[in-house]
């Protein structure tokens, strides 16, 4: 197989910034973009016509065709490097590797990733739950009145079949980010949760109850990619890409390989060769949480414990700040928020914020290298991003 | 006070119609395409069909105009005993759709054919709540209406 061309120190993250968080009523998709996106800018420190190139994903509450002429048109902006990237979760990751290869190539030189949608005030519950069901196969999975969670629930089943993982270690997942959300001053989340306000929750689909469940929030994010070169003249503390790969397996649940090894596995490999690095070099995770179950497989698949002791880790307190590998230190999508590709963008974010340090609290004390792992479908597209304030 | 005499009764007439609509509303009716008719025409006649390669053998599920092992178009459909084990399943308190919502709780479940394959389907019966990984199921057709049979699945009392 080839040797993938290496990305490794050729790009910083300079600027991030997040939207208005939780109910806006008052905002519009495409606004909350904008209002991380100036957030972004501001905090690099940089101008408009900085930027030259512009990386989206998708939205449903908003959906245009165009997302990404959309987004360009509405903040004013004429790049020369500009895509919309739909591969769910997965995508905000892929955005900063795309804008990596971007830079890296000469195709741009300064790039404004966004991505965020009113999904709490812009529709109602149930349509939002009834859009999100078109994640389903329409011809094999649909007619069976297959959901998101459902799909999450049968991959819980069978980690808990196959490793003997618990509904008490999953919840957890849910009561441990919660923690953390409380930490940060713009979560959507606000007060404390208890593991048996979890396991006595609504059940939406067995193993998994409301809490084991991510949020529908209102919020946008937004960061701002450039070359280390350009960085370095920048007002902000640059953070480097010293590794990120991706994987995609499958889309549909019914073609996924396994229920139990995912490509968690080879997209972190990639990210690790490239950096240089392993699991014991990691200070801090920001691991996608769709579901309670999810951050579990990805500490286990980045080799940060074996499989089946995912649960345990976190059960003995070894992902909370202050533990041996504090995991989603902002709450993850489970607490600090979630509105489509903005999820696991806020993950990027968070690990900035983590290696400049300064947070109080919420800092992990020491940080120099983080690592981020989005994931989109039903584990199904993979990108793993390892992030450092030295150039490694 | 005119006013809401006047809108009581449409507002009430609107709520008939949903509630008459819900009722009305049945379960999903197959669609078939050009990768997926021969599957759901054999449905109608109650058999499972699954597509086998001719060139390298291998067995999947979900219809293609290719082998997803090896691109070959040689492929032929083979009848499945529609026996196997449940590979993983949920219970759905919280379902994707009003239609859906009628029947909750449902067992939603990958099953794992015996020829190798993996389908998603519901299970269906009076035992299908307590289902656990692993339990033995068998093939059953359900009827989505105008002759038209969905492939789902019964756990086997031994």
């Amino acid at each position: 197989m080839m040797k993938q061309a290496s990305l490794k120190n050729k790009v910083a993250i300079v600027g991030v910034g997040e939207s208005d968080i939780g109910r806006v009523p008052h905002m519009t998709g495409l606004g909350l973009n904008a209002q991380a996106a100036k957030r972004a800018l501001d905090d690099a420190g940089m101008n408009v016509s900085d930027i030259d190139g512009v990386l989206t994903a998708y939205s449903f509450t908003e959906p245009y065709f165009m997302l990404g002429s959309v987004i360009c048109e509405y903040l004013g902006l004429k790049p020369r490097y500009n895509a919309s990237m739909v591969v769910g979760g997965a995508s905000p990751a892929a955005m900063l590797k795309h804008a990596a290869e971007a830079i890296v190539a000469g195709q741009a030189e300064t790039i404004l990733v966004c991505a965020g949608e009113n999904r709490a005030t812009g529709v109602t519950r149930d349509a939002a739950v009834a859009a999100l069901a078109v994640v389903g196969h329409p011809y094999f999975e649909q007619p069976y009145g297959t959901s998101i969670p459902g799909f999450y629930a049968m991959i819980a089943n069978r980690h808990m079949h196959v490793y003997g993982t618990t509904r008490e270690q999953m919840a957890q997942v849910a009561v441990q980010t919660r923690k953390h959300a409380l930490l940060h001053p713009n979560a959507h989340m606000k007060t404390a949760l208890t593991q048996e306000q979890v396991l006595n929750a609504k059940p939406i689909a067995d193993p998994l109850g409301m809490f084991d469940c991510c949020l529908i929030s209102d919020a946008g994010g937004a960061f701002i990619v450039t070359s280390a070169e350009r960085a370095r003249d920048l007002k902000s503390s640059p953070v480097y890409l010293q590794g990120i790969g991706e994987y995609h397996t499958h889309e549909h649940l019914l073609c996924a390989p396994s229920l139990s090894e995912f490509g968690v596995t080879e997209s972190g490999r990639i990210a690790y060769e490239m950096a240089g690095l392993g699991p014991k070099d990691i200070d801090v995770a920001e691991l996608y949480d769709c579901f309670t179950i999810v951050p579990i497989i990805e500490l286990e698949e980045l080799g940060f414990c074996e499989r089946g002791e995912g649960g345990a880790f976190f059960a003995e307190g070894h992902a909370a700040i202050g533990g041996t590998l504090p995991v989603n230190t902002h709450g993850g999508m489970l607490s600090h928020a979630h509105a489509g590709a903005a999820g696991g963008l806020f993950g990027i974010l968070e690990a900035v914020r983590q290696l400049r340090g300064g947070l109080g609290e919420r800092q992990v004390q020491g940080a120099e290298v983080a690592i981020v792992h989005n994931e989109g479908g039903v584990l199904s597209s993979h990108c793993t991003a390892i992030l450092s304030s030295m150039k490694g | 006070m005119v006013d809401s005499i006047a809108v009581q009764p449409y507002i009430h007439n609107q709520e008939m119609n949903y509630q008459e609509k819900q009722l009305n509303i049945s379960l999903p009716k197959p669609v078939s395409n050009a990768d997926s008719r021969t599957y759901w025409d054999g449905a109608r006649e109650r058999k499972l069909l699954i597509r086998r390669c001719n060139s390298c053998g291998v067995l999947h599920f979900m219809p293609r105009f290719i082998c997803p092992s090896c691109w070959s178009e040689d492929l032929e459909w083979i009848e499945s005993k529609g026996a196997g084990a449940v590979y993983s399943f949920t219970v759905i308190h919280r379902a994707p759709t009003p239609v859906f919502a009628q029947h909750t709780p449902y067992v939603t479940a990958m099953i794992e054919l015996d020829e190798g394959p993996r389908i998603v389907a519901n299970i269906l019966g009076d035992n299908a709540l307590s289902v656990k990984i692993g339990n033995r199921v068998s093939v059953t057709f359900e009827d989505r209406g105008d002759g038209d049979l969905i492939p789902q699945f019964e756990r086997v009392t031994n």
